[in-house]
Order: structure tokens, then C-alpha cells, then sequence
């Protein structure tokens, strides 16, 4: 162990300890900071945690390494002023009305401004009046409120890998936007929401539809019903003081009942179904030589990003809806009988850990004639504010029951809400299927964790069952690479977009330390113990589901109303553009004319080869397309000749080749 | 022909025959081709120069490939900037050392006839001092020239950048030569260590311990970078290096290469020197083909691979992590250090990073010997420094001299003194000298006579930077100045860093307040502390010395920023906001020109009786000061 001084004081350190941020910390001095996150790469950009080194001067604590024997000081006269000077400069430039953001008493800049006694702004007003990014039905983007901290853009890069927002121009002009300032729905954006998450102010933050929901419980004539993930149980409590991973079902079905709701059923209860279908699926696969691996398809944000990038693996991805999608599409379909009231009157909330799911809910494939099946979907966060709106004492709340039937669930269908959870659920379920005989340990420890990407091997009967637990896009993209390129093999792969899994997911109350996961993991596993059945299968009102509405797992009724399908979503459509056509075309030549390929002279390459294959008298012997990005940019121009892409292209060498092929077809 | 340039053999061979070539010839005629002398015309010259020649009935040549049996050969060159900016076009006439001035090429029929078949001077074209009106003949009497000691420009506007053989004529590549084949890569760090090279491009760092910082990384990737993203306003250093004299950047890369063991370099040019691009991409594929660049460097087994990449002109990428950013593909922005360039740089490998003047210096320093350097300049600044001089000074162009020179010599002497408003040499019309940019600071008359170095310009709030020398005259507002170098670096700002990007804005708002009358002394308190705060917070070099201008200022005319806040009143009528046209109503006799001049009539008034302004509507434009012939307007400049 080594030590350092600290504002006068000895502080021991670790070759594991990161920065030096990291050990002042120890030291129970909590630095400012906007852009330093422990899960993100290191950016040094808002300077707060600003420090002075002997010998060195002032230096930012996040990107110094800790050394033995440095002295530093953290609140100096001069580190005042500048980290003064720096909240003053924010408030000055952007928007804070404090009192109407749906951030505040969670937002950095607001808690800074208070910690370091900012009463006044010295400088110029100059707020910007941009527009607000509306066009996603998870997100909303308030640039006004953006204090280019460039957490999201490396939330979106670095933990998903997508890159969906980024800088644009420069200076004071700078400003955080997706691709050619589109809206976020117009996007790659698999709005998963961790942009938000990460966010210190309420730039980025989840969309509402609070009112809408209160409009449907102020109307007599309709019956609204609630049912809510697994991830909400955990994490409800934080809003209200209480610590991270207190498990609170009783509590939220208490408070959903007094906000008005009229039947309170949990996720859960469709997550026990879902593994019904989903194991029964993956044996199936198994044992009849399906599509291998197979992919959860839980998440929507981890769908929205295979149809985005690997439409070709569509196959792999589980037919199963998510629990949300069967519950829609289940309680649209057997509720109104049940409850004995008009299908039109019937409406479903949902509560979700998750910004995706919002999303979800206005895909067409799960809508029943042109209705959404779940009609609205809020976050832990709104549903916080929903009981604070009602008055509710929430933490004073006594638990109460859940309705009957889908109020009912198995440990499995609880721990759906973290990473490993729905794989684990699944073996619950599908071991005892290919095993034939009850499973004597329940528990498979072997999945659960924390880490970005965990194999597992295990002996299941005959079979040597490989499977993968996958949580953030950027580990998703590695292990499905590594399935494309042959360099792994899996049978069952689970994905969630969020670190930690739904509990992690963007619509949690706010945090911005990692070790709240872990404790709200903690806390589903806990819940699963304290059900009084942890196996799917067991679930008597899953059982009876099947037995009086559903018909077989598995079957055509089961499969009309759980299982759905995808779309390829592919960003550029590999069709180009037809230049020149002929009946028997023998060559197909492609000129890439997208925007790097254009920049570096392809339209020019594209213009004379028609010259030269007009010159030639070749026109009928080829086709040839323009087409817009062969995502190839670093090593334009692009052209291909049949399926064979040519880089770094010019005309000369593109035309030897065309000409060497053109001879072997015209022979 | 000569194929390739594999030994000494072959490239004696090459000098041999420039020598010969040289001494065969009847006169050189060089015309400055640099970008100033361009836009000026000068290619016109340079065309109408070979027809003219050639209809006297001299033998022209524009090549030095020429049969030896050519009788007085007359070869006309193009070359790059030969320094003098201000006196442009530019003829120079070897070996008789005459240089014509702002040569048109209606001027070139008597040159050709007086100079080159009458062997007299057209002494109109020559240089005349503007106090003095007497008549220089050329480089070596000119004051401009023959103060500077010209060392690494010296082949600047002597050879022609487009050629090889002129370059390795004038001894180059053998520096390479030697470095590559007779030294070891240690060997070279020492020279350079010893010679006291500093780096040129702003931050002063010893080039030797930089090299051999990165020679001692692990790993067999290394890349070497020229650092070409020269950004200053008025600066054109490097730009005129490239343009000038490509191949002398060239070998000192391929001499850095060998000393860090890169086998890969880039040089980071802004596309705005279109010139510059395209002379150093025609250099690389000249090297190549001769085998200068490219694989097994004069068999000694060392590759370099040089890749040109154009930057798109934003200042902060002239910061060696965000230029490495940019290269990558990346937005040009700076990263936190360490990791240090030559620990991880470019594609996460050790590289090194370059200012063109250094790498440009190198090739003298390791075939004239460290010692040929140290011995110019100053004991901690050792060798030559060049100079963009431009602003209120009689001759404006690129300059070199020796570290350790004064300020009073450049402007004075080399400069050829201050001009005051109306265009006159006016030894009291010197107020200050921005020096280093919008990075640096300002000197004042006190500064006149310190020996320009690094640390001496350090310890009086300035710095070298990368070489800008604005001059200022008495009728300089120092609080415009301030405000331009601040918009500057407020636009260049990267944005990525909270209290650069806001805190220069507000400074340039803190500014505009004091121009606009706004201000108190409070604010001056402000604009003081926020300065300082951006200079210790920022992250990168732009950001730590973007404040400078307006740090310098206000130790230096500090009362002149109260005059504008305390009387509202500028001193030299620069600040349109604190201007108060009157009219003195004894002067004014009613003429009512000033009336109907008025853009927007402001000014009402019966005829023959005194005419009066209306503050509200007048916009300072001083028209009416312009058109009134009895002085009897006042307050407005």
C-alpha cells in the first residue's frame, strides 16, 4: 500500500485505484465532476475536479494517476474561483429553470451550484433558443440544457458502441446532436436511454406520458390496468430515501391501488410465460437442428440493434415477445371476458424500468387492430412522480397483494429484471425439459454477476449446453462478431442493452455510481427467494393460462398471440440506383456515390466508365447502379464488380478489372 | 538519368552536376513565387520574363537539364517566398545579387534590355529606403536582408521547390545521408540535444529529449508527424518552408525517423495552403521516385512511408493531441496528457510530433554539426528564429534572425521602423507588439531592447509562439486588439472544455462591455480574475494562453482600459460605441455639406447658421468629420 497526502492528511492507495479522483474519494472529500464516470473512458473536460500538485500545479484528478508521496490540495483559493467561475459560466450560457425541469433535485449542475455556494451570476445571460428533439417516444432532447459534458456521446459509443449523438461544430457553438442534427428517432438511436442516464442535467432526459395516463384513470367508464417489471420492485424506493435494492412489491401495488388503478398485475407473471415459450423454443432448436444460437429477444433496444445491424441474424433472435409485449397482448385478449367489461374500455399501463419499451409499445406487430396492446408505458421515474403528485407517503406504506391471475409469479419471472435472470429462469425451465426429472439445484450461480460478457458451459443431460450472458451493446457486438467469424459457438445467448441488465435500464431513478446496481441485482435475487415458487413452470396461473385460453406451449394460439417477427433496418439499403439497365445484363458494376466515396471523386469514376462502356458498344453487356454507402468510407472510393467489393478505386485500375471480366463474360 | 538515390556516389553525382550546371549558365532569374508575390502577379512576370528572354534572342532555360553546349544560358526559376512580402512581385538576378521590387510585367521588357543584355540596373525597380529614397541593389545591401541571418530560409527563394536536384545542389539529403548511414539513432538525439534546438512550433520543448523520449518507447510502430496546422493570424512561417523549400522538411523527417524508429509519417497541412499541399505532395512523390522515401533509405535498411493529410483549418488541431485526434479521423479535439504523444500517440503508438521550422532545421544540424546551431542565438536559445512581421511596420515579410536579437532591431531596423497613421516612418508613432499570436503577449516600448528568447519573453508575459510579429502604431486601440485576438480564439476554442469554451466568450462579452461603454471597474476586476482562472483551468494550449492578449494588456495599458470605463472615452477613437460627435459651433459656418452628407440625418441645421447633431440617430460613421472643411467637427475619428 501506498499513501499520498490529501488536504493535510494520509491516505493509503492501491495499485487498482484508477486516478487520483478516485483516491480522494477515500479521503471522504467528494470532488466535483460533470464528465468523470467510472464505467466511461476518462475525458477531462469540465475541469471542477481541478487539484494542486506540489511541484506540478493544478491538474485534474481524474486523468492523474495516483503516485506515492504527492501532496495535494483540493481547495485552494485559486481551485475556488475556477470551480466558481465555471458553474457561473454554465448558469450563464444555459438554460436552468430549476423549478420546472423534470431533472431537478437529481441534476449535477443544480447540486454543484449549491454545494460551491453559487448565490450569484456574475456574467451576460446568452441563453440559446434551440429546438427541443421531440421525435422519439423514449427521449427528449433539450439542447438549451446541454452543457456539452460529452457524458452521452461516450455512454452511446463506449457502452452500447453505437455512436448515435455526437459533437458538431465549434467553440460556443458547439452542440451535442445525432447524425446531420436529425431527430433522435430518425437515428441509429436504439433508445435505450443511457445517454440519459448518464446525463448530469435534464439536456437528455425520458419522455412523459404522465397526463395521458391520468386523463385514462379519470375517466369512469374506462378499466385501467397496471403491471410492472421486475426492475421497478428494486429501485422505486431510491426516489423516496430509501436505499437501493429494498424489494417493495407490496408497497407499489398499495400505492398503484390508492393512485386509482383498477387491477394491480405484475410483469412477472408474463416473464413466467415467456419462459415457457422461450425454453421450449431453444429445446426445440436444439432438438430439431433450428438456428443456432439462439438470442433473447426481451430487450427492444438489443432487437432495434440486431435489425439495425445484423439483419441477417435475424433468425437467431428469439420469436418470443417480451414479457411487456405477451402481457399486452394476453390481458387485450382474455382481460375484457375476464373482467367482463367492453375491449374498448380496457386500458393497459405499464410500468417499466426502461425507455425502450416505449418504443416497443408502437411497433406495429404489437398492436391489435391498429391499438397499441400495451397503451401506455412509464417509467420507475414518472411512476415516482406520479405518487408524489398524489400525495402518497410512500416509504410509510404498508405492502399489499397483487390481483389475481396475473398477479401471480415464480421467483424465474422476478429475476428476468437483471443480467443473467432470464437465462438462469430459462435453464429453471428448459434443463428439467431435456433432463426429464425436477431439478434438485435451483440455483445456477454459474450465470450471475457482473461482468460485460460471461460463457458458460454446462452438462445438461447429454448435451454440452454452451451459453453466453451478454449486458451492453458494445459486448453484444463483440460476442455476436465473434459467432459471425466462427470464432464461437453458443446455443443460448441472453443480451440486455443496460449495464446490470433492466435494472440498470434508463427510466430507474437517476444514479450515477455503479454500485447501485449491485445492490438492486441484490435485491431480485432476494425477491426470487422470497417467493414461494422460483420455477416458471410451476406457476399455477401460468398452468391454468394454458389450460383455458392459451391451449398447448408452444402452439398455434400461443404463437399468434406471443411470438412475433422482425424487420431488417439495415441504415443504408444495399439497392442502388439504376444507371444503366439492360435486358441480359452479364456484369453488375457499382459505383459507391455516398458521401466519403463522392468526396473523393466517384462521380467522376462513375462518369467515365458509362463513357468507356458506351465507347465500347459494352451497354449490354452490363448494369451498372449507383449506390449509397457500401460502408466502406475509409477506403474509398468504393466500386464492386458482381459481389466483389474494389477499394481506394480509380479509374484506371477500375477499368483493367472491368475489362478483364467483361472479356471472360463476352467470350 | 539517374534512377535512384541509393549512396553518396549518386548523390555527388547530383551536386556535381548542379555545380556545373550553375556555373554554366549566364544569369539566374528568380521569380518569388511564394503566395504573397502570387497574388500580386508574380506568375505573370514569371511568363512574360520567358517570352521576353527569349524575343532578345537569349537562350532561355527553365530547367537545369540543359545541352552543355548552350551558349549564356538565362534560366528563369520560380521559387518560394524570398521573404520581402511587402515589396512583391519579387526579381532576383544571379550572380550579379540584384533584387527588383514590385516588379509588374509591363517592367519586364526593360529589365531584360537595361539588365540582362545591358548589363545596367533599371534603378526604378530597385528597393528605396522610404525616409531616405536611396536605392539598394539587392539581398546582401538591402537593411531587411542583410540584418537577418538567414539559415533555415536561407534556400527559401533561391531554389526551385519543385526540384530535387536544386535542393540536394545546395548539399541536401546529405544530412540524411549521414544520419542514416553513420550514426546511430542515440548518436542523433545527442546532436540534436547538443545543438540546443528548441521546438519552433510554440512550446519551446528541447527537440533532442523529445526524440529520444519516444526512441525509448517499446514497441517497433512509431510514427513521426509533421506538425504543418500553422494557425496564427499573420503567421506564414511554415506555410512559406513548405512552399518554398518542401524537401528540406522531407529530410528532416526521414533524419527524425531514423533517431525514433518510425517507419511511418504524416504531415498535418491545412487544406487553406493549397500551394503548400501541393508542392509537398509533388516533394514526397519526387523522393520516392528516387528513393529517398520509401523502402531501405540509402540501403541502411530504415523505410519511411509519408502521408500528407489536409486538415480543415481549425487552430486547436495545431494542439498535438487533437491533430492526432483529427489524423485519426476523429473530431480535431485535445485529450488530457499523460499519456504523452511519445508514450501513445497517433493509432495509440509513440510518435512524435514536429513543428515544420524544427524539422526543417535538422538537416543543418546534422551536416553542419550541433555545434554550427548552438553557436547562434543565445545560451538557452540556441540557433535562428524566423519571424512573420506584419502590421504598422515599414517592411512587412517572413524574417530570421538569431535568438537574442532585440525587438527594437526587427521593428527598427529590419522592419524599417514604425508608420504612423498616415503611412509615415515615425519613430514615435511605436505603441506595442503582439508577439506569438493570439497565444502571446504584448511588448511595449520598455520591451525594446530585451533579447528576444524563450524565457525572456516568458518573464515578461509573452511568448515566441510560433513566430507572428504584429506591429502596433499610436492609433491602435489596445482594447480592440485584446477583443480581435479574443473573438479569434473564442471561435478556435474546441468547445470541449467548460472554461475555455464559456469562459472565452465571456471575456470577449467582458471586452465588448468596456468598447461599449457598459462597463465599471468591477468588471475589470472580473475580466482580470475570469482570465486568469481560464489560463489555469483550461485543458489544452489554446485554452492556457488564450487569455494572454488581454493578460498583457492590462499590465501594460491598464490605464488605457480605464480611460474607456471610468471618461468612456477611447483614446484613439477606435470604439465606435464611445465616440461623441459634436460640433463646435464656433467653427461651423452652415454650410450644410455635413447635412447632406449624412447617412441617416442625423445632423439638422438652417443654412448659414451652426449645425448640430442628433446622438440618437448618429451611428459614428464619420462622414460628416470627412466632408467639412472647417475642422469644425470633433469627437468622431
Amino acid at each position: 500500500m501506498n499513501t499520498l497526502t490529501v488536504d493535510g492528511k494520509l491516505v493509503t492507495f492501491s495499485n487498482d485505484d484508477r486516478n487520483l479522483l478516485e483516491v480522494i474519494r477515500k479521503a471522504n472529500i467528494e470532488l466535483p465532476t460533470f464528465c468523470y464516470h467510472s464505467e466511461l473512458s476518462v475525458y477531462g473536460a469540465c475541469r471542477l475536479c481541478l487539484v494542486e500538485i506540489e511541484g506540478r500545479g493544478l491538474n485534474t484528478a481524474c486523468t492523474t494517476k495516483p503516485e506515492p508521496n504527492l501532496v495535494v490540495r483540493t481547495n485552494t483559493a485559486q481551485l475556488r474561483d475556477i470551480r466558481k467561475f465555471t458553474i457561473e459560466l454554465l448558469l450563464a450560457s444555459y438554460e436552468h429553470d430549476c423549478t420546472t425541469c423534470s431533472k431537478s433535485t437529481a441534476c449535477k449542475l443544480q447540486d454543484i451550484a449549491k454545494r460551491l455556494g453559487v448565490t450569484k451570476v456574475r456574467f451576460k445571460r446568452g441563453q440559446s433558443n434551440l429546438p427541443i428533439d421531440d421525435s422519439s417516444w423514449a427521449l427528449v432532447r433539450d439542447p438549451n440544457k446541454c452543457i456539452l459534458c460529452g457524458d452521452c456521446v461516450r455512454a452511446c459509443e463506449e457502452i452500447q458502441g453505437i455512436g448515435a449523438i455526437d459533437f458538431a461544430w465549434r467553440g460556443a457553438n458547439t452542440h451535442v446532436v445525432p447524425a446531420f442534427n436529425k431527430g433522435l428517432a430518425h437515428v441509429d438511436c436504439v433508445d435505450c436511454g443511457q445517454c440519459s442516464r448518464v446525463c448530469p442535467t435534464g439536456a437528455i432526459v425520458p419522455r412523459s406520458q404522465i397526463d395521458a395516463v391520468w386523463k385514462e384513470l379519470d375517466n369512469p367508464e374506462k378499466t385501467v390496468v397496471v403491471h410492472f417489471a421486475p426492475a421497478v420492485r428494486v429501485a422505486i424506493g431510491e426516489a423516496f430515501g430509501m436505499p437501493a435494492g429494498t424489494v417493495l412489491p407490496g408497497q407499489i401495488a398499495s400505492a398503484l391501488r390508492t393512485i386509482g388503478f383498477d387491477k394491480i398485475y405484475d410483469t412477472s407473471f408474463t416473464a413466467d410465460l415467456t419462459i415457457m415459450e422461450e425454453a421450449t423454443e431453444l429445446v426445440g432448436r436444439i432438438q430439431n437442428g433450428g438456428v443456432m444460437p439462439m438470442f433473447t429477444s426481451c430487450c427492444p433496444a438489443w432487437v432495434k440493434y440486431m435489425e439495425q445491424y445484423y439483419p441477417e441474424m435475424l433468425p437467431n433472435l428469439s420469436t418470443c415477445k417480451s414479457p411487456m409485449g405477451m402481457f399486452g397482448a394476453v390481458a387485450k385478449s382474455y382481460l375484457p371476458d375476464f373482467l367482463n367489461i367492453d375491449p374498448k374500455n380496457l386500458v393497459v399501463v405499464t410500468i417499466m424500468p426502461c425507455t425502450a419499451k416505449k418504443v416497443e409499445a408502437k411497433r406495429p406487430e404489437f398492436t391489435t387492430d391498429g391499438m397499441p396492446d400495451n397503451d401506455y408505458v412509464l417509467t420507475t421515474q414518472e411512476f415516482a412522480t406520479m405518487i408524489k403528485q398524489s400525495g402518497i407517503r410512500f416509504q410509510d406504506l404498508s405492502p399489499e397483494p397483487f390481483d389475481l391471475p396475473f398477479g401471480y409469479k415464480t421467483g424465474a419471472g422476478v429475476i428476468f429484471g437483471n443480467t443473467g435472470g432470464v437465462m438462469e429462469a430459462a435453464l429453471r425451465y428448459a434443463v428439467e425439459i431435456v433432463e426429464g426429472k425436477p431439478l434438485s439445484n435451483l440455483e445456477f450461480n454459474e450465470v450471475r454477476g457482473e461482468e460485460g460478457i460471461r460463457e458458460i458451459n454446462l452438462t445438461v443431460g447429454e448435451l454440452e449446453l454452451k451459453i453466453a450472458v451478454v449486458h451492453g451493446l458494445k459486448n453484444a457486438k463483440k460476442v455476436v462478431q465473434d459467432i459471425k467469424e466462427g470464432r464461437k459457438i453458443y446455443h443460448f445467448v441472453e443480451v440486455m442493452t443496460c449495464p446490470g441488465g433492466c435494472i440498470g435500464g434508463a427510466g430507474q431513478p437517476v444514479y450515477f455510481d455503479k454500485a447501485i446496481r449491485t445492490e438492486r441485482i441484490k435485491g431480485l435475487y432476494s425477491a426470487d427467494k422470497m417467493l414461494q415458487m422460483q420455477k416458471s413452470q410451476e406457476n399455477p396461473y401460468i398452468q391454468e393460462l394454458y389450460k383455458n385460453f392459451l391451449g398447448e406451449v408452444g402452439g398455434e394460439k400461443a404463437h399468434k398471440l406471443l411470438h412475433t417477427h422482425y424487420y431488417n433496418r439495415k441504415r443504408i439499403s444495399e439497392e442502388g440506383m439504376s444507371i444503366l439497365e439492360n435486358v441480359g445484363n452479364k456484369l453488375s458494376i457499382s459505383v459507391c456515390v455516398g458521401t466519403n466515396c463522392f468526396m473523393k471523386g466517384s462521380q467522376e469514376i462513375l462518369k467515365r466508365v458509362l463513357n468507356f462502356i458506351e465507347s465500347k458498344n459494352l451497354t449490354d453487356f452490363v448494369e451498372v447502379k449507383a449506390n449509397f454507402c457500401m460502408e466502406n468510407c475509409d477506403k474509398g472510393p468504393s466500386v464492386s464488380i458482381g459481389n466483389k467489393v474494389y477499394s481506394n478505386v480509380s479509374f484506371d485500375n477500375i477499368v483493367k478489372e472491368i475489362e478483364a471480366q467483361l472479356e471472360a463474360v463476352t467470350k | 538519368m539517374i534512377k535512384s538515390l541509393s549512396n553518396l556516389e549518386a548523390l555527388d553525382a547530383v551536386k556535381k552536376e548542379y555545380a556545373k550546371k550553375i556555373a554554366l549558365l549566364k544569369r539566374e532569374i528568380i521569380v518569388c513565387a511564394g503566395t504573397g508575390c502570387t497574388a500580386n502577379g508574380s506568375l505573370k512576370v514569371y511568363e512574360e520574363l520567358k517570352k521576353q528572354i527569349e524575343n532578345a534572342g537569349l537562350n532561355l532555360v527553365v530547367k537545369l537539364d540543359f545541352e552543355e553546349d548552350k551558349k549564356d544560358p538565362h534560366y528563369v526559376m520560380s521559387s518560394g517566398c524570398q521573404g520581402f512580402c511587402q515589396m512583391g512581385p519579387l526579381v532576383t538576378i544571379e550572380p550579379d545579387h540584384i533584387q527588383y521590387v514590385h516588379v509588374k510585367p509591363e517592367d519586364v521588357n526593360e529589365i531584360v534590355y537595361t539588365t540582362l543584355v545591358g548589363n545596367k540596373l533599371v534603378d526604378r525597380l530597385l528597393y528605396k529606403d522610404p525616409v531616405t529614397q536611396q536605392s539598394y541593389k539587392g539581398t546582401s545591401s538591402i537593411p531587411f536582408y542583410a540584418r537577418q541571418q538567414r539559415t533555415v530560409l536561407k534556400n527559401c527563394g533561391h531554389i526551385d521547390p519543385n526540384s530535387i536536384f536544386e535542393y540536394i545542389g545546395k548539399d541536401g539529403y546529405y544530412g540524411a545521408y549521414k544520419a542514416l548511414t553513420e550514426m546511430s539513432d542515440e548518436d542523433i538525439c545527442n546532436n540534436l540535444l547538443l545543438s540546443g534546438l528548441r521546438g519552433r512550433g510554440g512550446g519551446g520543448f528541447p527537440t533532442g529529449r523529445k526524440w529520444d523520449l519516444t526512441r525509448i518507447q517499446p514497441g517497433t510502430k512509431k510514427y513521426i508527424v509533421c506538425n504543418a496546422d500553422e494557425g496564427d493570424p499573420g503567421a506564414f512561417m511554415d506555410r512559406s518552408i513548405l512552399e518554398g523549400n518542401p524537401h528540406s522538411v522531407l529530410e528532416g523527417m526521414i533524419i527524425a525517423a531514423k533517431a525514433i524508429g518510425a517507419d511511418e509519417g504524416y504531415i498535418y497541412v491545412r487544406t487553406e495552403y493549397p500551394l503548400a499541399c501541393r508542392r509537398i505532395k509533388e516533394a514526397i512523390a519526387e523522393a520516392e521516385r528516387f528513393g529517398l522515401l520509401g523502402e531501405n533509405i540509402f540501403n541502411s535498411g530504415q523505410n519511411l512511408k509519408i502521408h500528407v493529410m489536409e486538415g480543415a483549418g481549425a487552430f486547436v488541431c495545431g494542439e498535438e493531441t487533437a491533430l492526432i485526434a483529427s489524423i485519426e479521423g476523429k473530431r480535431g479535439m485535445p485529450m488530457p496528457k499523460p499519456p504523452f504523444p511519445a508514450q501513445s500517440g497517433l493509432f495509440g503508438k509513440p510518435t512524435c510530433i514536429n513543428n515544420v521550422e524544427t524539422l526543417s532545421a535538422v538537416p543543418l544540424i546534422i551536416f553542419n554539426g550541433p555545434n554550427f546551431f548552438k553557436s547562434m542565438g543565445t545560451e538557452k536559445a540556441a540557433g535562428t528564429k524566423t519571424f512573420a512581421l506584419t502590421g504598422n511596420v515599414a517592411n512587412t515579410g517572413l524574417i530570421e534572425v538569431p535568438f537574442g536579437t532585440t525587438l527594437r532591431e526587427i521593428v527598427m531596423n529590419i522592419g524599417g521602423g514604425v508608420l504612423n497613421d498616415k503611412g509615415e516612418v515615425d519613430p514615435d508613432a511605436f505603441k506595442a507588439v503582439q508577439i506569438g499570436g493570439p497565444s502571446g503577449g504584448c511588448l511595449t516600448k520598455e520591451h525594446l531592447d530585451i533579447k528576444l528568447d524563450y524565457d525572456n519573453l516568458l518573464s515578461v508575459g509573452a511568448m515566441v509562439g510560433s513566430g507572428g510579429l504584429v506591429v502596433m502604431n499610436n492609433s491602435t486601440c489596445i482594447v480592440s486588439v485584446a477583443r480581435f485576438f479574443m473573438k479569434f480564439t473564442q471561435n478556435e476554442s474546441c468547445g470541449k472544455c467548460i472554461i475555455c469554451r464559456e469562459g472565452t466568450k465571456q471575456i470577449l462579452a467582458l471586452l465588448d462591455d468596456i468598447q461599449n461603454g457598459d462597463a465599471t471597474l468591477e468588471t475589470l476586476d472580473l475580466l482580470e480574475s475570469l482570465a486568469l482562472s481560464v489560463k489555469a483551468g483550461s485543458l489544452c494550449g489554446l485554452g492556457k494562453t488564450a487569455p494572454n492578449p488581454v493578460l498583457a494588456t492590462l499590465k501594460y495599458f491598464r490605464a488605457e482600459y480605464e480611460e474607456h470605463i471610468i471618461n468612456k472615452r477611447c483614446p484613439t477613437k477606435q470604439c465606435k460605441a464611445l465616440m461623441k460627435p459634436e460640433i463646435l459651433p464656433d467653427k461651423c459656418k452652415g454650410c450644410r455639406v455635413c447635412v447632406k452628407t449624412c447617412p441617416v440625418g442625423a445632423i439638422s441645421g438652417d443654412l448659414k447658421k451652426p449645425h448640430v447633431i442628433d446622438d440618437k440617430l448618429c451611428i459614428k460613421c464619420g462622414a460628416c468629420a470627412q466632408v467639412c472643411r472647417f475642422n469644425a467637427i470633433i469627437g468622431v475619428a
